[in-house]
């Protein structure tokens, strides 16, 4: 099984960091595959940001996602350029504080408040990626939770770590039961 | 410049399973492939292997130099290379592009030394983030004069690692550059990369000279099986130039012969070793139709062969693994046994030509650039193609 995605925001947002988080928990402890790339255009924020994602039971070879089972809009750019490629069926997750009345046809949406989550109930709006990855593990268990929270250990300095796995299983539980 | 030296062999080789980016695999795979002086200038997409080497090369009680610009970092280089360290210069293509002088330099000189070439989107200033296979001849004919190059192409960031530990072994063995080509695709690239432990990766170290030893009577150049190397420090007394010279490094300048000795061992020197460096990943026997390529493109190439295979389409498929030398013993028997070849670059077809010359009318060979130059092909696009070469 394979599963395709894009994660896509603008630059300070986190969303490769996102990306990393997921391939890392996949690879190093979920013992799947993960192949992840990235685009980002020069402005270090603001500009627009994103990660392809391919997690797998099997060995990756071919390299691009074309067409992502799982689209992550951070910001409204995101649904602009990446929404027309999602599959029919697809699923859409949105942070519902930056990209407002997304279309709704022909996919599975969900909305996470995720920048206020971050930002009100958590206390740092620089969490809002782990919010946001929460949401996408709650409602796909396309890696375990155990493993994100283990490759958060690894992947960020320690001091942000518990406030890194607080936002996580906030955004786990917003995800639809 | 004065750096603190920590000798910390015991972290050289990384060992254990990552999650690792295409370049700092690279960066890894020269420390542990015995790195021990790398120079560089900052360019995208190949920066993060000059970010890691930054760090790690001090904890390995190696060298890191940032230069003024590519030229410096190469000559510096081969500087160190000639006082006995493994040499490593990471760059992008217009890095490249400044280096040329001096990577024919090293050529003529028999300096063991490892470039990477992470390309991107060119000519020019180009499209410095997006990855382009479009400096492919550019290794083997940048510089001018008549030589030869080893290069390899990796397609993932474990290759990253295994081939930049290959290229140093390479460098070391013959004595001469040698290319890792990757692309920015690959590059900026994350995936799995497991690091072995240390003893069990092999590593290389060029001969030198015994010490003491009269450089009168030993030849130090132009040696088809190597000569070893009068590096500086031991006490010899050697004359190291760029001109043409015999094998005690004598310039000669005059005789036409010399002229041919020089070149021809030098070009003999790699290619009278080719089985020992060519490498090629094939499964085409007797197949219809057989995809070539390289690279990342050829993730693309495989998958698309399997898709085709499990439609009962008679594919074959074949990945060049290293560019250069050429391997043309290998394409003559694919253009043997396969009635017709298609190859995928994601480029505007800058090794289809030496495909094409070297299947030479035994076999139909086409291209197909990707449908966006700068973005591997999509299957359905390849499939399509197929499809219509074997109608």
């Amino acid at each position: 099984m394979r599963t395709d995605l894009i994660i896509a925001g603008v630059g300070g947002q986190g969303s490769l960091m996102a990306g990393t988080l997921l391939g890392t928990a996949a690879v190093v402890f979920d013992n799947k595959k993960a192949l992840q790339t990235q685009s980002y255009s020069s402005e270090l924020r603001g500009g627009a940001a994103i990660t392809w994602v391919i997690i797998s039971d099997e060995e990756i070879m071919y390299p691009r996602v074309v067409h992502p089972d799982i689209l992550i809009a951070q910001a409204p750019q995101a649904i602009v350029r990446h929404l027309s490629q999602l599959k029919p069926g697809g699923i859409l997750i949105v942070d519902s504080d930056m990209v407002k009345d997304p279309p709704r046809n022909g996919y599975e949406l969900i909305q996470v408040p995720a920048t206020s989550i971050a930002s009100k109930e958590i206390g740092n709006s620089i969490v809002t990626n782990l919010v946001v990855l929460g949401a996408l593990i709650g409602t796909t268990q396309v890696v375990s939770p155990d493993a994100v929270e283990k490759a958060i250990h690894i992947s960020v300095p320690k001091s942000k770590v518990d406030i890194n796995i607080k936002a996580f299983y906030r955004g786990l539980e917003h995800a639809p039961k | 410049m004065k750096q603190v030296y920590q000798p910390m062999e015991n972290k050289r080789v990384r060992t254990g399973k990552y999650f690792m980016m295409g370049n700092v695999a690279c960066a890894e795979g020269a420390i542990a492939g015995g790195c021990e002086f790398a120079a560089g200038y900052p360019i995208t997409p190949a920066s993060e292997i000059a970010h890691t080497l930054a760090k790690r090369m001090l904890e390995v009680g190696g060298y890191f130099f940032q230069a003024e610009d590519e030229i410096s970092a190469i000559c510096a280089a081969i500087g160190a290379s000639w006082t006995g360290k493994k040499v490593f210069i990471p760059t992008s293509g217009p890095g490249i592009s400044l280096m040329l002088e001096n990577i024919g330099f090293a050529v003529g000189i028999e300096t063991p030394c490892v470039l990477v070439n992470v390309q991107r989107g060119g000519p020019t200033t180009g499209a410095p983030s997006m990855g382009l296979q479009g400096d492919m001849i550019q290794p083997r004919r940048g510089s001018h004069g008549d030589y030869e190059i080893i290069a390899l192409c990796p397609s993932s960031p474990q290759e990253m690692f295994d081939y930049t530990v290959r290229a140093f072994n390479l460098a070391e063995r013959y004595r001469t550059p040698v290319f890792v080509m990757a692309d920015a695709f690959i590059g900026h690239m994350r995936e799995e990369v497991a690091i072995p432990e240390a003893d069990e990766i092999e590593t290389t170290y060029r001969r030198i000279p015994k010490k003491g030893a009269d450089l009168s009577t030993i030849k130090v150049f132009l040696d088809e099986e190597v000569a070893p190397m009068p590096i500086f420090g031991r006490g010899f007394k050697s004359h190291v130039t760029s001109s043409c010279h015999d094998e005690y490094g004598n310039r000669n300048l005059i005789d036409p012969t010399a002229l041919d000795n020089f070149i021809q061992r030098l070009r003999n020197k790699v290619l009278k070793h080719r089985d020992e460096i060519v490498q090629v990943e094939s499964d085409y026997d007797s197949c219809e139709l057989a995809l070539v390529a390289y690279g990342a493109v050829s993730r693309c190439a495989k998958e698309a062969v399997r898709v085709a295979r499990s439609k009962g389409l008679d594919v074959g498929y074949f990945r060049v693994i290293t560019p250069w030398p050429f391997p043309d013993r290998e394409v003559q028997d694919l253009s043997h046994k396969v009635k017709k070849i298609l190859v995928l670059e994601n480029n505007s077809g800058q090794y289809y030509p030496y495909v094409r010359a070297e299947a030479a009318g035994r076999a139909e060979v086409e291209f197909l650039a990707p449908e966006i130059l700068g973005q591997v092909h999509s299957l359905d696009y390849v499939a399509q193609k197929i499809e219509e070469m074997l109608r």
